[in-house]
């Protein structure tokens, strides 16, 4: 109705239309969604717009030759800021979780069917009828296990082959054991069938998979809307002085890039013309910008702050230093996948104790003569009330109830494992700039200025792009400040900002780095005032360091700035800190703490702590960390305030309680259950009822973690 | 008893008929923004009317 296209048009559908995708993390509001939609439909070479509220993402499909920095332009022109998206590199495993839900929704029709066949043959269906009913949930069962069983039996299998057992394993067995006697059954007229019991063990079991499924997917999706996408690509020069538009992937070396200020870069390279400054945060996750000019390397990632330089190709592609640090990050990250899930620990003594019992009742009743028949009955019936409901239902229940929790605490979990690790961490190491602290610098000294000298600094701060003059306007216009109307206003590179006001010289001098803060000097006239500026340490920061403390989590800086400034953050939050370090210093302080049986939580954000955080135990990234700290860390926080990263853990300690009663609820359920199984009296009727009031049981459980991050 | 022989086959493809239906709105999309659907009923129609003009 009054949405401007239906999703389907989207879908390229005569081959005409190319559909890019933005990530607009300011969409808040029904307002943002019809400006956005109804002014790109407006706009030529653009047939439609889609948002996606829930992703923060906007779909545009347009003309093969529109640009997609064109189009980015546009709605920033609309008031919102925006990241072109390249192919997401999160989402490879997108789509498991739709065939999940896809066997979910099958199982779920099956099981409805056959309960209700089930539900006449237990109230009393006799002979032919129960004969009948028992054919068709046959009929109905053994497509729906084939088809909904499959991830179960396809990861067993694999399990299997490399001589190592999971949690699918038992469930396998059970599946096809359950399966197979109530076939007989079925063929001999017999009086039990467990066709129900079996799909409604894959039901739930299943559900549990989507859940953690939808969890990891719900992660990923709000990350990638976080990732500032270096450089989709670059403005080349021809030998014959045109230029064009070449993707990232496309670039060679040799190839001459014209950068305007502002832009990233988007492969290394040697600087042949002009000079600018460079913020080189994403490397070294210092946020004062660096001075190059002709013959200088500058790195792919790094953003051109101040004018349009010409920088000659080095290295493209996976040749970047960006890409150097992904591959050490990679090695750093191998340790970490043979970490073994708690539902798989368990697994391991739960499997083998089902199994024996499920023997042992099967050779007890051999011995007691009642015959293989009814002996293989009560063994099926054994493995069945003993289905690991919790272990495949409820963690991933509580992780996902956790998650959510979390999620509206502004902290993004990628997976359950990240929980269950994140519970299990004892120390903690913090980077300083852009983690303990803000990452971008907060003026300290103007409120001693007068009126009309802050509407200058005001005027000049906001005519450029500089991150210190970024910051001397977001203070200054939180104050209320207008700007002062000046004329002949010039960004002069390496220099700073000048203009005249009313005849007088007016500037906004470069900054200069004194000790511990940065130092730049407003010149009206003149007159000369200096105004200091800090990187300001994250509120909530002494708090959750305080509460980290109180959980039995000892914490420690490492920081690749200097001594000085990172003493100042030390004092401030009450730590001990090691400075200078490098990326490998960081790398091997986590090995040594975790060769001495530590669990290391890693909080960083720079390019240079992406090692670190991968191979830590644990890790969390602010959400204005690099896009490489973002894939790096199992967790993202999206709020200026530091305490998150204690309410994570905070967070995920209860998680594990909860997962730990779930194991005390499912044992004492068996304690209960498995005597009367082991002694014949389980029909599918108490079968069902038992399987499925435990499961609402760990689930109900569950759902207690909803408020717990607080 | 003869009308189970209508009951069930009736059962069963109404259970088919809303398998096929959710997977359709898989398929299609539907699923893919459900946040998004909530806020799209407060956006004005009157717009949408600038545009056809």
């Amino acid at each position: 109705m009054n949405a401007v296209t239906n999703p389907d048009a989207l879908k390229a559908d005569d081959g005409n239309n190319v559909v890019s995708r933005f990530a607009v993390p300011a969409i808040r509001c029904a307002g943002c969604i019809s400006k956005i939609e109804r002014g790109l439909a407006g706009e030529q070479d653009i047939f439609s717009a889609r948002v996606n509220f829930s992703t923060k993402q906007v779909a545009v499909s347009h003309e093969p030759g529109l640009r997609e920095d064109a189009i980015k332009n546009k709605i920033e022109k609309l008031g919102f800021d925006a990241q072109i998206l390249a192919d997401n590199p999160l989402a490879e495993e997108k789509g498991g979780t739709d065939r999940l839900i896809r066997a979910l929704a099958v199982a779920g029709f099956g099981m409805m069917n056959i309960m209700l066949l089930s539900v006449s043959v237990w109230s009393g269906a006799m002979g032919p009828t129960r004969d009948l009913f028992h054919w068709i949930s046959a009929l109905i069962a053994i497509p729906v296990i084939l088809y909904s069983g499959r991830p179960f039996f396809s990861s067993a299998f694999m399990a299997l082959r490399y001589g190592r057992t999971n949690m699918d394993v038992p469930i396998t067995i059970g599946i096809i054991l359950a399966t197979g006697l109530s076939v007989f059954e079925t063929m001999t007229g017999g009086a039990h069938a467990y066709f129900e019991s079996v799909v409604m063990l894959i039901f739930f079991l299943l559900a549990g998979r989507v859940l953690d499924g939808m969890m990891r997917d719900r992660a990923r999706e709000g990350i990638s809307a976080l990732l500032k996408q270096t450089a989709p690509g670059a403005m080349v020069l021809n030998d014959d002085g045109t230029t064009s538009w070449i993707a990232s992937k496309a670039l060679r070396p040799d190839m001459r890039m014209m950068v305007a200020a502002g832009d990233n870069l988007a492969a290394d390279g040697v600087i042949e013309q002009g000079a600018s400054n460079f913020d080189f945060a994403l490397m070294t996750g210092e946020s004062e910008p660096q001075h190059k000019a002709a013959g200088d390397l500058v790195l792919a990632g790094t953003m051109n702050l101040t004018a349009p330089v010409t920088v000659r190709i080095t290295a493209a592609g996976a040749d970047t230093s960006l890409s150097d640090i992904a591959r050490l990050m990679d090695e750093a990250g191998q340790q970490r996948s043979f970490y073994v899930r708690v539902a798989d620990k368990a697994a391991r003594y739960y499997a083998p104790a089902v199994h024996s019992l499920a023997l042992l009742a099967f050779v007890f009743w051999m011995l007691a003569g009642v015959g293989w028949h009814q002996s293989l009955l009560i063994a099926v019936a054994v493995l069945i009330i003993t289905c690991p409901c919790a272990l495949g239902l409820a963690v991933p229940a509580a992780q996902v109830v956790a998650s959510g929790a979390l999620l509206r605490k502004g902290v993004m979990i990628k997976d359950g494992s990240a929980l269950e690790r994140l519970a299990e961490a004892d120390r903690v190491l913090f980077d300083k700039t852009g983690t303990l602290t803000l990452g971008r610098p907060v003026p300290l000294n103007l409120h001693h200025f007068a009126p009309p000298q802050k509407q200058i600094a005001l005027a000049l701060a906001q005519a450029s792009n500089h991150p210190v003059s970024k910051g001397i306007r977001n203070a200054l216009l939180a104050d209320d400040v207008t700007p002062a109307i000046l004329d002949a206003i010039e960004e002069v590179p390496g220099e700073g900002m000048s203009a005249s006001w009313d005849g007088l010289h007016v500037g906004l001098g470069k900054p200069v780095k004194r000790q511990d803060h940065l130092s730049c000097q407003l010149t009206i006239g003149a007159q000369h005032h200096a105004i200091e500026l800090q990187d300001d340490i994250r509120p909530g920061a002494v708090e959750a360091i305080d509460r980290l403390h109180q959980m039995g989590l000892p914490a420690t800086i490492i920081s690749g700035d200097n001594a000085p400034s990172v003493a100042k953050i030390a004092r401030a939050v009450g730590l001990t800190a090691q400075t200078g370090a490098s990326p490998q210093d960081k790398l091997q302080l986590i090995s040594k703490l975790t060769a001495s049986g530590h669990k290391i939580l890693m909080v960083g954000d720079g390019l240079n702590d992406g090692p670190a955080l991968a191979a830590a135990h644990v890790s969390i990234a602010p959400g204005s960390a690099s896009d490489v700290g973002q894939q790096a860390a199992d967790a993202v926080f999206t709020s200026d305030s530091f305490l998150p990263v204690a309410l994570a853990v905070q967070t995920a300690r209860r998680t594990m309680h909860i997962v730990r009663q779930n194991f005390a609820l499912a044992i004492g359920y068996n304690i209960l259950a498995v005597p009367l199984a082991l002694t014949g009296m389980v029909t599918p009727l108490i079968a069902a009822i038992a399987m499925s009031l435990s499961s609402l049981i760990v689930v109900g459980n569950a759902l207690r973690l909803n408020g717990a991050a607080k | 008893m003869s009308g189970l022989a209508i009951l069930i086959p009736v059962a069963l493809l109404m259970g088919l008929a809303g398998l096929v239906f959710f997977f359709w709105a898989m398929r299609n999309g539907q699923f893919d923004d459900l946040d998004g659907a909530a806020q799209r009923v407060l956006i004005d129609d009157e717009a949408i009317d600038d545009e056809k003009e």
